[in-house]
Formats: C-alpha cells, sequence, structure tokens
C-alpha cells in the first residue's frame, strides 16, 4: 500500500473533526472532534515514520496519545463539572469570558 | 585670638541664638526668648569689635585675612571653601550691621512685647543678622550668594511677620519675588566670572580679574551689569525698588533693620567688594551711578506726596541709598560707606520714632491725623527730631558730612560727573523738604486726639486694630503688637535703644572731618590701594566749599518745608490743587507698579493663559489625547475578536493555520 492513503485517510480524519468542533456545540462532541484530530496527527507521524525507517515519529506518537490523554481527562472533568452545576451543556452559552 | 576666629564668632552668635530660639520656644518663656535673641546680636557686636582690635594692631599691609572651616565642593579645578574673608571692608561692615541691629533687637525687645508671635519674631530677627553677617563676611562669591538668599527669606518672613494681614503677605511675596531676580543676576555673574577666572573666592578673582579682562572688554560689562541686577534689587534702586515701600507692612523694628542694618547696604557692599571689577568695567559703573541718581530723585519726589508716615521713611531710604550707590559707583568707596554708616544711625532712630508714634496712635500711620506730639511725647519726639536733622544733613550732624563727602568726590572727578554734584544738592533739598514736612506736621501743633489722651491720662490710646493700608479690621492673635501699645516713652529698652542712636546720628559724623581727620577712610583704605581713585582726593577746601554749600541747602529746604507746613498751612493745599497731575503721579509713585504690572505682570499673565488655551488644550491635549483614542480604538478591534463563541475561536484558527499551509505550499512549489 502506498503512502497516499495513509495521508489521504488522515486528513480526512483530521478535516472530520475540525469540522466537528466548527459546527456542533455539545463540548462531549466536540472532546471526540479534538481527539479525532489527534489521532488524525497520530496516523500521519506513524506513516512518515515508517516510509522514514525510523522510530522517531512513532516515539511522537506516543507523546501525542499521552497529551491526548490528559487533555480528555481535562476536558472530561470539566463537562462533568458543568453537568453537575446544571449549566447548560452547549458551549455558545458558555460565553462570560467575551470582551 | 587671630582676626578670623573673632569674625567666625560674629557669625556664631546670632546662628547659635536663632536655632536657640527656634527649636527652644516651647521650653524659652517670652523674655527669656528675646533676652536670648538680644544678647546674641551684642555678643556678635562685640566679636566684631575684637575683630577690629585685632586688625588695628597689624600693619596696613597685612590686614586682610582668610579662613575656611572646611571645603564646600573641590576636583576639577573647583574648590569652594567654606571660608570667609577679613578684611577692613567686612570687619567695617559687620560692626555696622551687627551694631546697629543689637540696638533694634533691644527696642524690639520692649516694643513686640504683647504679640503672640514674640519667640518666632526673635528666631527671625536673629537668623536675619546672620544672613547679613554671613553675606558681608562671605570669602567667596558662593557663600556670599548664600548669604544673599538667606537675606531675602528672612525678609519675606519678616515682612509677613503678621501672616493673617493679607497685604503683608502680599508685600512678603512681592519682596521675595523682586529679590530672587537680583539672585539670578548674581548667580550668573558668578558663574560667567568662574568661567572666565576659574575661581570663586574673591582673592583669586579680584588678582586674576585686571590680566584677564581689558578695560570695558564686553564680558565684564556683561558680569558687572548682572551684579548690579542684584546689588538694584536688594538696594532698591529703581526699576527694581518697588518692594521696599510695601516692605512697611512687616513690623516697624523690621523696617528698621530691613533699611539701617541689613539688607538694603547690601547692594553697596557688593558693589565696593567688587570694585575692581567695576573699575574695569566703567560703563557699567557709570549706569550704576545714574540709577542711583535717578533712584534718589525719583524717591525724593515721592516722598514729598505720600501721607503714610513708614511709607515717608521708606522713600527717603531709597533716596539714601542712591547716594550710596552712585558714592561707590564713582568711587568714592570710602565716602559711600560712610554714608551707609551714618545711614544706618539715624534711619534706625527714625523708624523707631515712628513705632513709637504709630503705637501711640493706635496703628494709625497717615500723618494727615497726626499732631502735637512735641508735647505728648517729648523723648520720642527729641529722637525723631535727631534723626530728621541728620537724614536732612543739617550742618554739624553725621549726615552733613557723610552726604556732602560724596558730592564733593563727584566734583573732583569733574566732567560729566558734575551732573551727580548738581542733582545731588537738588535731591538733598529735596530730602531737607520732605523730612521737615514729616516733622512739622507730627510734632508741633494742636494735640490730635491720640496725643491728648497721652498727654492728659498717660495712657497709649486704644484702638479697634485695623490694616493701616486698607483699613481691615484686624486678627489680633498674631495681628498688629498685641491689645498693648509700647511707646518709648514707658519702656526703658526702647529709650535706651533711641539714646544710643541719637547720639550716634548727630555726632557720628565726627570720624571724618575734612582737613583734619579721616579716620573711617583711613581705616578702609587698605582694601582700595589698588583703586584708580586711591588718589583722588578732594582738597580739604573744596570739601568745606561743598560742605557749606550743603549746609545752605539743608537749611533752605528746612526753610521751604517750615514755610510750606508752618507759616503758610494753606499753601501745599493749594499747590496740590495748582498741579492736581503732578500731585497724582507722585502719589501714585510715578506709577512703578502700574508700569510694571503693565510690562511684566500682564505680558507673563497672557503667556501663561496662552499656554494654557492654545498650547495645554491642543498640544499637550492633542497628544496625550490622540495616544489614549489611538488605544482605545485597537482595543475596540481586539475586543471584538474576543466575542466568547469557543468555536469561533476555533475557526479563527483553522483559518490561520490554514492561510499558513497554504503560504508554505506556494512558496515550496
Amino acid at each position: 500500500m502506498s503512502m497516499e492513503w495513509y495521508v489521504v485517510l488522515s486528513a480526512l480524519l483530521f478535516t472530520t473533526g475540525a469540522a466537528g468542533i466548527l459546527v456542533r456545540r455539545s463540548p462531549l462532541v466536540i472532546l471526540l472532534c479534538l481527539e479525532l484530530m489527534l489521532n488524525a496527527g497520530n496516523l500521519a507521524l506513524i506513516a512518515f515514520s515508517r516510509m522514514v525507517g525510523n522510530q522517531e515519529g512513532q516515539v511522537f506518537a506516543l507523546v501525542v496519545m499521552v497529551v491526548a490523554a490528559c487533555e480528555v481527562v481535562i476536558g472530561l472533568g470539566l463537562i462533568v463539572a458543568l453537568f453537575r452545576r446544571r449549566l447548560p451543556l452547549d458551549v455558545d452559552e458558555l460565553r462570560e469570558l467575551r470582551g | 585670638m587671630s582676626a578670623t576666629a573673632w569674625a567666625w564668632l560674629v557669625l556664631l552668635f546670632p546662628l547659635a541664638g536663632s536655632i536657640a530660639i527656634g527649636l527652644g520656644f516651647r521650653v524659652l518663656s517670652e523674655r527669656a526668648a528675646g533676652a536670648l535673641g538680644t544678647l546674641a546680636i551684642f555678643a556678635s557686636f562685640a566679636c566684631a569689635i575684637g575683630a577690629l582690635a585685632q586688625l588695628l594692631g597689624e600693619p596696613e599691609e597685612a590686614r586682610h585675612h582668610a579662613s575656611a572651616l572646611w571645603d564646600y565642593a573641590s576636583g576639577a579645578g573647583l574648590k569652594i571653601e567654606l571660608g570667609i574673608y577679613v578684611d577692613p571692608l567686612s570687619v567695617f561692615m559687620a560692626l555696622v550691621v551687627s551694631g546697629v541691629s543689637a540696638l533694634i533687637h533691644l527696642y524690639s525687645f520692649g516694643y513686640m512685647r504683647s504679640d503672640a508671635g514674640y519667640r518666632r519674631f526673635f528666631a527671625y530677627l536673629n537668623f536675619f543678622v546672620f544672613s547679613m553677617l554671613l553675606l558681608v563676611l562671605a570669602g567667596n562669591f558662593v557663600l556670599l550668594i548664600i548669604g544673599w538668599a538667606f537675606v531675602g527669606f528672612a525678609s519675606y518672613a519678616l515682612i509677613s511677620f503678621w501672616y493673617r494681614r493679607a497685604t503683608a503677605t502680599a508685600a512678603g511675596m512681592k519682596a521675595f519675588v523682586i529679590n530672587v531676580l537680583g539672585d539670578v543676576g548674581l548667580v550668573l555673574a558668578a558663574i560667567l566670572l568662574f568661567r572666565e577666572l576659574g575661581a570663586f573666592d574673591f582673592g583669586t578673582v579680584f588678582a586674576r580679574a585686571p590680566e584677564q579682562f581689558a578695560t570695558d572688554e564686553w564680558t565684564i560689562v556683561a558680569i558687572c551689569l548682572l551684579l548690579l541686577v542684584g546689588a538694584f534689587a536688594k538696594s532698591a534702586q529703581v526699576p527694581l525698588h518697588t518692594w521696599l515701600p510695601d516692605a512697611m507692612e512687616g513690623p516697624t523694628p523690621v523696617s528698621s533693620l530691613i533699611h539701617a542694618a541689613t539688607m538694603v547696604t547690601a547692594g553697596v557692599y557688593l558693589i565696593a567688594r567688587t570694585h575692581v571689577l567695576f573699575e574695569l568695567a566703567p560703563t557699567a559703573a557709570d549706569i550704576a551711578a545714574f540709577v542711583g541718581l535717578a533712584t534718589l530723585l525719583i524717591a525724593g519726589t515721592i516722598a514729598l506726596a505720600v501721607t503714610d508716615l513708614k511709607r515717608v521713611i521708606a522713600y527717603s531710604t531709597m533716596s539714601q541709598i542712591g547716594y550710596m550707590v552712585m558714592g561707590v559707583a564713582i568711587g568714592a568707596y570710602s565716602a559711600g560707606l560712610f554714608h551707609l554708616m551714618t545711614h544706618a544711625f539715624f534711619k534706625a532712630l527714625l523708624f523707631m520714632a515712628a513705632g513709637s508714634i504709630i503705637a501711640a496712635m493706635a496703628n494709625e500711620q497717615n500723618i494727615d491725623r497726626m499732631s502735637g506730639f512735641g508735647r505728648a511725647m517729648r523723648f520720642t519726639a527729641a529722637g525723631m527730631l535727631a534723626g530728621s536733622l541728620a537724614l536732612a544733613a543739617f550742618p554739624g550732624t553725621s549726615g552733613f558730612f557723610s552726604k556732602d563727602e560724596i558730592l564733593a568726590f563727584a566734583t573732583e572727578r569733574g566732567g560729566m560727573y558734575l551732573v551727580f554734584t548738581v542733582l545731588g544738592y537738588f535731591g538733598a533739598l529735596l530730602t531737607a523738604i520732605y523730612t521737615f514736612r514729616l516733622i512739622f506736621r507730627v510734632l508741633p501743633g494742636k494735640p490730635c486726639p491720640e496725643a491728648d489722651e497721652l498727654m492728659r491720662t498717660g495712657h497709649v490710646a486704644h484702638g479697634e486694630p485695623r490694616n493701616p493700608a486698607n483699613g481691615e479690621p484686624e486678627d489680633t492673635d498674631v495681628g498688629f503688637p498685641g491689645p498693648e501699645h509700647h511707646i518709648a516713652e514707658q519702656t526703658p529698652s526702647m529709650r535706651v535703644a533711641m539714646g544710643v542712636l541719637a547720639v550716634l546720628a548727630i555726632v557720628g559724623g565726627l570720624i571724618q572731618i575734612p582737613g583734619a581727620w579721616h579716620l573711617l577712610g583711613d581705616f578702609l583704605a587698605p582694601v582700595f590701594a589698588d583703586s584708580h581713585f586711591a588718589h583722588v582726593h578732594p582738597s580739604a577746601g573744596a570739601e568745606w566749599v561743598g560742605l557749606a554749600v550743603g549746609a545752605a541747602i539743608s537749611l533752605l529746604g528746612i526753610w521751604a518745608a517750615r514755610v510750606l507746613y508752618v507759616s503758610r498751612p494753606e499753601l501745599p493745599g493749594r499747590l496740590i490743587e495748582r498741579f492736581g497731575a503732578l500731585h497724582r503721579f507722585l502719589v501714585n509713585k510715578w506709577y512703578f507698579d502700574e508700569a510694571i504690572d503693565l510690562l511684566v505682570v500682564r505680558p507673563a499673565l497672557a503667556v501663561g493663559r496662552f499656554a494654557d488655551r492654545v498650547f495645554e488644550r491642543f498640544v499637550v491635549g492633542g497628544l496625550v489625547g490622540g495616544a489614549e483614542g489611538t488605544v482605545r480604538g485597537a482595543g475596540g478591534v481586539v475586543r471584538a475578536v474576543q466575542n466568547g463563541f469557543v468555536r469561533s475561536y476555533a475557526l479563527l484558527l483553522v483559518i490561520g493555520f490554514a492561510g499558513l499551509a497554504l503560504y508554505f505550499l506556494l512558496s515550496g512549489s
């Protein structure tokens, strides 16, 4: 299988994620889409690592996974906190920080 | 003890007195503060005599000593010492200043007794004397300027002594501002001298100046003119004189101190001290002489018209200082300083007598309301008469010898300087007339109510305390010498001070008698030995002729005053009617205040208003407002982006990254 397919799949996943973030209002879905984008990046890293023939890209992918895990922990924590304080689960409603 | 050690003690006592009274006012009783202040000045006078005795014991050429306590600044070719210079001139000045000041302190001890600010008064008074002594004993221009500025401050503090009186605070500010103008001139002169000669101390400056400057070179003329600005401001010469009559707002002993012993003589001293420079710049010296002449005539004419007792005497001071400035400017140094000394005696005395009369009049100063004090207050009247005789140069009195010595010197120099002789004698005529106008108004005649009360009951009149300048009621908490007034007849300390001065005013002239002896001239000779005029001496015969003319003019003036104010009392009124415009011109003091207001104050105010309306509003306001507007506008744009929608942030990110990616793609291919 040639490289292009990996990269195309990765780009598709990334675009799906980005589009999801831009159009959806539920913080849970946005979090999912973020994960999707990170994993699209991971896929590209691993594919390129295979192509170049060394393992540095894979190490990077591991690091990204760790970051993603941390991000999920915090993101889910925030969502649970929102839920428990009976705040709307809608990012457009949560806009107190506007300038 | 060396002369310089005595001189340091001369400085120490008034300073110590001022500090002790100023800090110890809670501990010291009023009596003790007054006594301490008075004793400090007497001690200072005693030390000045010590310095004199020491100097007289030395050979004439060796009678100059410099002494320094420490270096004020040193390095890079600059050396300023906290040093004094003791020579016959400074010792003479220290003697006059401390001697007359001591008597004025003694007078104040009684005169100010009921004043609420008694201790404050003596602290200021001691500081004033210290400043003046510092000025005359200073050994370099820096210390001279310090003393000069201290004198200005002390005069401010004392003129506005009754600080609840609006006119007094205004007069104090006026004196201070005009004096600061003089300080600026003096500072600039000192800086120019330093630039040219590289030194501040008198010895070096006066030794190098003749080598450095050609006669009448523009630099030395500029330096001398700047020195003159300082001298004119302190010595109240035209046109910087307007503060002096206003300074009458202060207590009468202060007027006495400013006019007789300290302050106004500083300009005369400065010219005498820097005579080396003035002889290199004859143009500047001539300007000084003409200003002195103008001042003596202008002040003499104003004194004919004003009706305020103290202001008449104030204008007579200006006039007499005009003689002194003229004298030292034309090279008659010892004559000018001789007049300085005799003037100190009789002017201090005149102010003391005036203070006593004003107290008896319950703070009324208008001479038109006074009469009959000759019988009501015999001692004061005698003192006033003695002072007036000396001021009018009555034959045999001190003013007679000193004034004519200046004029005889002017005659001796001849040529253009004859103008000074002729107009100087005319000024002497004016002096005699206005002086005896005062005497004939105040002393003889039917006693006015206050004098009558004093004569019948022995009580000093009580009046509602009012500001003599504008008639406003006074705040007696700090106002006019308390509820009680003190007159010389009932106060021993005032009598002693006036008695001593009366004797000096009459006989003080005997130290210089033409053809017989010149005690003062001989004593001061070493200081002026390097002068071009050291060997210009009017012959004894010429001096006696001058004295005869002076005597005739003095008697003529007194006779004229007698005709005007005693034998034909309706005449002044008719003259005023006939020459109404001239009288108004004189009463308004030649409109000097108005002219200064028009030429200086109003333009300055206009510039200020212009700066406020145009510069402040448009330039400064535009800059500040513009900067603020830019920040606010930029902030608005940035704020619009921060709309709180997470997804729009994400969109911006995506667009940004897409843009970046596009850029790299396009630039890579």
